[in-house]
């Protein structure tokens, strides 16, 4: 498996630590009910198809990546600065 | 024995080689199976399971009998096909699976007995008692069946591994991959051509072929000679890809020197992974068996496999040779027969209107139904159906048609398709992305049409990959139609094989339909079907076609089994090269590692690190005499510890503080510049992730310790916090765990030591207790911080990297002249215990800041990672294991880590544990053992006894709840 990186372009699987999905982007308010943090820590979809994660370029520049891929054919659709999707997120909620 | 003509063996060059200790000759360009029978050997091996006499049944990787083993001692490789090594000069092979020699076999008698050991005798007979199955049952089993044995000493052989690159991977030379390669590479594609045999030319080199109105083969060597002229064409012969994965990644084992006398350097194998943005699979097909009673014999042979030796080896493996097939292989193989001047005895083809060339003893609609001749053929029995007739020969040449090689097709998950014309499996559409089957792996058996096919498949690829195909005219060759019909098995009496290597026969299979073993992967379990090392490759299709017929159905819903990776196999050795020894585990040393080493340190592993244990010193009864000494040391005078394999991460930013307040669960905005603080970290989940010190440098500027074993995982934490959760924060962080030697000096000396070292005297007022701040050791700037890890007056100095060694040995020497010295790990756990310091024993994943008595360090005032969580019922409170300090009631009693804690007249069993031991250790400033543990509701329960107890090394222990800080409780010594 290979995954493009946005600074370092085409690297290997080595290259790559996986950490979950990326609704680890989308931490609540210090104040927001219980039931969404265990929302957040806990609860994650499980889908046969599209589905996007977070990978580490830990051996390459350090970036934090949100992967979009498929489950099932293992295709990888796209590959996103994890500090642009939360950036990006940001300015929809402003 | 060898026969005249203008084969790929080097008559010039002649090769010695031996065979169960007797010496053969071969030339150059043989196999050990070609070369054997050149020698007139037939019997080469013995089956799995009944030690039948078995000769080479094949000429290619998928061959099932001709196992052998190759060289001696360490490098002895087992299971090495006789018809895939090539001989060297020299070379020892040795039979398989028999005792006292291959043709005396005395576990032949399994072969008598074959009428119990059919499918499933095992499950059947070996029920009880349960007990002996391990201990008597399959050791006897094992030793009567089975393959080759390796040495049981490490290989010390070279393996590699390497990575590929390029636009087209094309599988198979053949008149499909050589086309298809050609047509790729003059249009610009980069091509890998793999090729799993020594040569290139797949069937061309096995067949009386034309192209162009010449022989095949100067067509080959055309080809190849353009493609090695170009620079982007890679050539790779004795490589199979032997498995296809995910994006274009294919995996491909090349024998880079399993054919020489001296492999010099090269590794024995490459493992390759290959990036390929298109591949066209030319891997050819495989000739099938028939199913026909006793078709087992020594010089039974595939048909193909006789033309290979015949054309390309110049062998011919028999006097008198038969042949009986389904299709025109046979007439094809009786034709090359007769021109190369060898008896044909008999041509025998099963469709009754197949047309038969003249001059030959031909039958028609016959089948063979039985051979005899125990350790070699000797004869055959033709029936008509209507006459039988025993005809002698001693070689019989079989084809029951061809099964296109899709193996790799089939690797992410298609399933083949039955083709009823072909009476074959083929591959399915678009079974793998960018994967183009071509030529005989997709059903195409001509020449002519392999080539046409070849150059097809190439432009489809070159499509994709944005290039166009040069114009090119394709070279004229046969293009005879194939036709078959199916037969899989042929009644009569006598045992029909179909998975050779395994000995499963026909009556095994239908059994397991009996027994409802119906499904193909049922049958394939209970019979071991297709599960030898050749995996089926000629069996398995003929299997599920007996199945089919025994259950009823059709071979398209019969189906098959699941093909998987690899299409043959690949020695662990080269998938694993580079990743023994020190290549599986690489270390880490610290400055200090060659001092340490030099005074006798047994060093052990903290993550890679190595640190030393203890030192010890001439007299000393063991290590514990050494670790008491030390500790002496830091609490008498001073002692000197490396502890440069602590994390550091360097952090600045205009955003630094808030960052850290976001990251710690205390605040370290407010701390003063030159200052130092203790800080947790959790995790989000509420639970300790690590501790350490903080020392702020500048206004803008941090420098973070982390635990040895959690530097890696902090480091990926903050970066994703900064980029992740608060991209806002304008922060940046870099790790210098390797630019900094570091060094613990510590005890009531280490003033007078550093005071001896600095180039100017330690200034108290800069230097409080959790002071920091810049000093000159030499001239060389350096950093001190008056941090304690001991419970004693103590600082930590740090240097770049480079000054360590220097200076290590410089504070080892001063701390002696003090009375102290160097002190190692034993050592400084006990110093950390008696004060009841924690580490990743304690902060273990499962542990609250609440549990370590920390709860209040999670400020009220901010937000930080896991606060949220933290609060979370059942995170705090009387029912939470806490943190707390064990002493033993009587002096003697033991502590051990791992034991459980229950109260004092409750049973020690499971449900009634309280608690358990992280840390322990003897104190010998107490003179007893102490110990840390979590026991419910802890810090209420001091002065109570509890019960320890040790199930696992039988101890039990009434000891008394204590503080956890067992020394200096006020902390007067660390920061007077």
């Amino acid at each position: 498996m290979r995954i493009t990186c946005p600074y370092c372009g085409t690297r290997d699987l080595r290259e790559f630590s996986y950490r979950g999905a990326a609704s680890d982007l989308e931490r609540p308010d210090a104040e927001a009910p219980p039931e969404e943090w265990h929302a957040y820590l806990h609860l994650r979809d499980n889908p046969a198809g599209v589905t996007r994660d977070l990978w580490y370029h830990e051996m390459g520049c350090a970036s934090w990546l949100v992967v979009t891929r498929n489950t099932v054919t293992h295709e990888i659709l796209a590959c996103d600065l994890a500090r642009d999707v939360a950036l990006k997120a940001r300015e929809a909620k402003r | 024995m060898r026969i005249d003509g203008a084969g790929l063996i080097n008559r010039n060059k002649p090769v010695t080689f031996s065979f169960d200790g007797r010496s053969y000759q071969g030339f150059e360009g043989d196999t050990l199976a070609s070369a054997l029978l050149a020698n007139g050997v037939r019997l080469m091996g013995r089956s799995f399971k009944y030690h039948r006499p078995r000769g080479v049944f094949t000429a290619g990787s998928e061959e099932p009998n001709a196992l052998m083993t190759v060289g001696r001692g360490a490098a002895q490789t087992p299971n090495v096909r006789a018809t895939v090594q090539e001989i060297y000069e020299g070379l020892e092979a040795r039979s398989q699976n028999r005792w006292p020699s291959l043709s005396a076999d005395l576990l032949s008698v399994n072969d008598l007995l074959s009428p119990f050991l059919g499918a499933g005798f095992y499950y059947k007979t070996f029920m009880w008692p349960r007990s002996f199955w391990e201990k008597l049952y399959e050791p006897v089993i094992r030793r009567a069946a089975g393959l080759g044995a390796l040495s049981g000493a490490p290989d010390t052989a070279r393996y590699d591994r390497a990575y590929a690159f390029c636009d087209l991977l094309v599988v198979g030379s053949g008149p499909s991959g050589l086309m298809a390669a050609l047509t790729a590479a003059r249009a610009g594609a980069d091509v890998i051509l793999c090729e799993e045999d020594s040569a290139f030319g797949g069937r061309l080199n096995s067949e009386a072929e034309e192209i162009d109105g010449a022989p095949a083969r100067d067509w080959v060597q055309a080809v190849l000679a353009e493609l090695d002229s170009l620079p982007n064409v890679r050539l790779m012969k004795r490589t199979t890809v032997t498995g296809a994965y995910d994006q274009g990644t294919y995996g491909a084992l090349q024998r880079v020197a399993l054919h020489m006398a001296d492999p010099g350097d090269r590794p024995l194998e490459t493992f390759w992974h290959i990036a390929a943005k298109a591949c066209v699979l030319a891997a050819g097909a495989l000739e099938r068996p028939i199913a026909f009673p006793m078709n087992d014999r020594p010089g039974v042979m595939m048909a193909s496999a006789l033309r290979s030796y015949l054309h390309r080896f110049n062998v011919a493996p028999g006097k008198r040779v038969a042949v009986f097939g389904n299709n025109d292989g046979a007439r094809q193989t009786a034709e090359d027969l007769r021109a190369a001047g060898v008896e044909v005895a008999a041509l025998v083809d099963s469709r009754p209107e197949a047309e038969l060339p003249v001059g030959f003893n031909a039958f028609k609609g016959a089948q063979v139904i039985h051979t005899k001749g125990y350790m070699g053929l000797k004869s055959i029995t033709v029936s008509t159906g209507s006459r039988e007739e025993v005809i002698e020969a001693d070689c019989l040449a079989v084809s029951g048609g061809w099964n296109p090689t899709l193996h790799l097709t089939c690797h992410m998950g298609a399933r083949p398709v039955w083709d009823e014309t072909l009476a074959a499996f083929l591959p399915a559409e678009k079974s793998v992305p960018g994967m183009i089957p071509a030529g005989a792996a997709k059903g195409i058996f001509s020449t002519a049409g392999c080539l046409a096919d070849g150059q097809r498949a190439a432009k489809e690829a070159l499509k994709a990959l944005g290039l166009k195909a040069k114009a090119s005219d394709l070279p004229a060759a046969s293009d005879a139609p194939y036709s078959v019909a199916p037969l899989w098995q042929v009644p009569g009496k006598g045992r029909a094989w179909l998975d050779f290597q395994n000995d499963v026969t026909v009556k095994d299979v239908k059994q397991a339909a009996q027994e409802n073993f119906r499904s193909v992967e049922h049958m394939k379990r209970y019979t071991t079907q297709g599960m030898a090392t050749d995996q089926g490759k000629n069996s398995n299709v003929g299997a599920l076609a007996v199945l089919a017929d025994a259950t009823g159905r059709g071979i398209p819903e019969t189906g098959t089994t699941t093909f998987r990776p690899p299409f043959a196999p690949v020695s662990i050795a080269a998938m694993g090269a580079g990743a023994r020894g020190k290549g599986f585990a690489p270390e880490r040393f610290t400055t200090s590692h060659a001092a340490n080493i030099a005074r006798g340190a047994p060093m052990i592993e903290a993550g890679l690190w190595y640190r030393p244990s203890y030192f010890p010193r001439p007299g000393d009864a063991g290590w514990q005499e050494a670790c008491n000494r030390e500790v002496g040391f830091v609490r008498n005078a001073v002692g000197v510890c490396d502890v440069s394999t602590l994390g550091k991460i360097d952090i600045q930013g205009p955003d630094a503080a808030a960052f850290l307040d976001f990251v710690y669960c205390n605040t370290f905005s407010t701390l003063k510049e030159g200052r130092v603080r203790y800080g947790l970290m959790l995790r989000e989940d509420g639970h300790v992730m690590d501790d350490g010190t903080c020392a702020r440098l500048g206004e803008t500027h941090y420098l973070m310790t982390t635990t040895t074993a959690a530097a890696g995982q902090v480091m990926k934490h903050l970066e994703f916090v900064s980029q992740a959760l608060r991209p806002e924060l304008d922060v940046s962080f870099t790790s210098v765990t390797e630019h900094w030697a570091q060094f613990a000096v510590a005890g009531p000396k280490s003033r007078a030591l550093l005071d001896s070292l600095l180039d100017a005297p330690v200034d108290e007022s800069a230097f409080p207790f959790m002071g920091c701040g810049a000093v000159t050791v030499a001239g060389v700037p350096a950093r001190l911080f008056r941090i304690s890890f001991s419970g004693e007056h103590a600082y930590e100095i740090a240097v770049p990297a480079r000054y360590g060694a220097a200076l290590y040995g410089d504070l080892v020497a001063r701390a002696e002249v003090l009375g102290g010295g160097a002190y190692g790990m034993e050592a400084l756990n006990v110093l950390r215990i008696e004060k009841g310091f924690i580490t990743h024993a304690e902060i273990h994943g499962r542990t609250t800041a609440f549990d370590i008595g920390m709860g209040r360090m999670v400020s009220a005032r901010k937000d930080c990672i896991g606060k949220a969580a933290s609060r979370r019922e059942g995170l705090s409170g009387p029912e939470r294991e806490q943190l707390v300090g064990l002493r033993p009631v009587l002096p003697e009693g033991r502590l051990p880590a791992g034991a459980h804690l229950f109260s004092e007249n409750r049973p020690p069993t499971r449900e009634n544990s309280e608690g358990y031991v992280t840390s322990t250790c003897f104190s010998p400033s107490l003179g007893h053992e102490i110990a840390l543990g979590f026991l419910k509701n802890g810090p209420l329960r001091r002065g109570e006894v509890v019960k320890l107890v040790d199930h696992l090394r039988g101890v039990e222990t009434l000891c008394t709840v204590c503080d956890p800080v067992f020394i200096d409780p006020d902390g007067g010594r660390m920061r007077g």
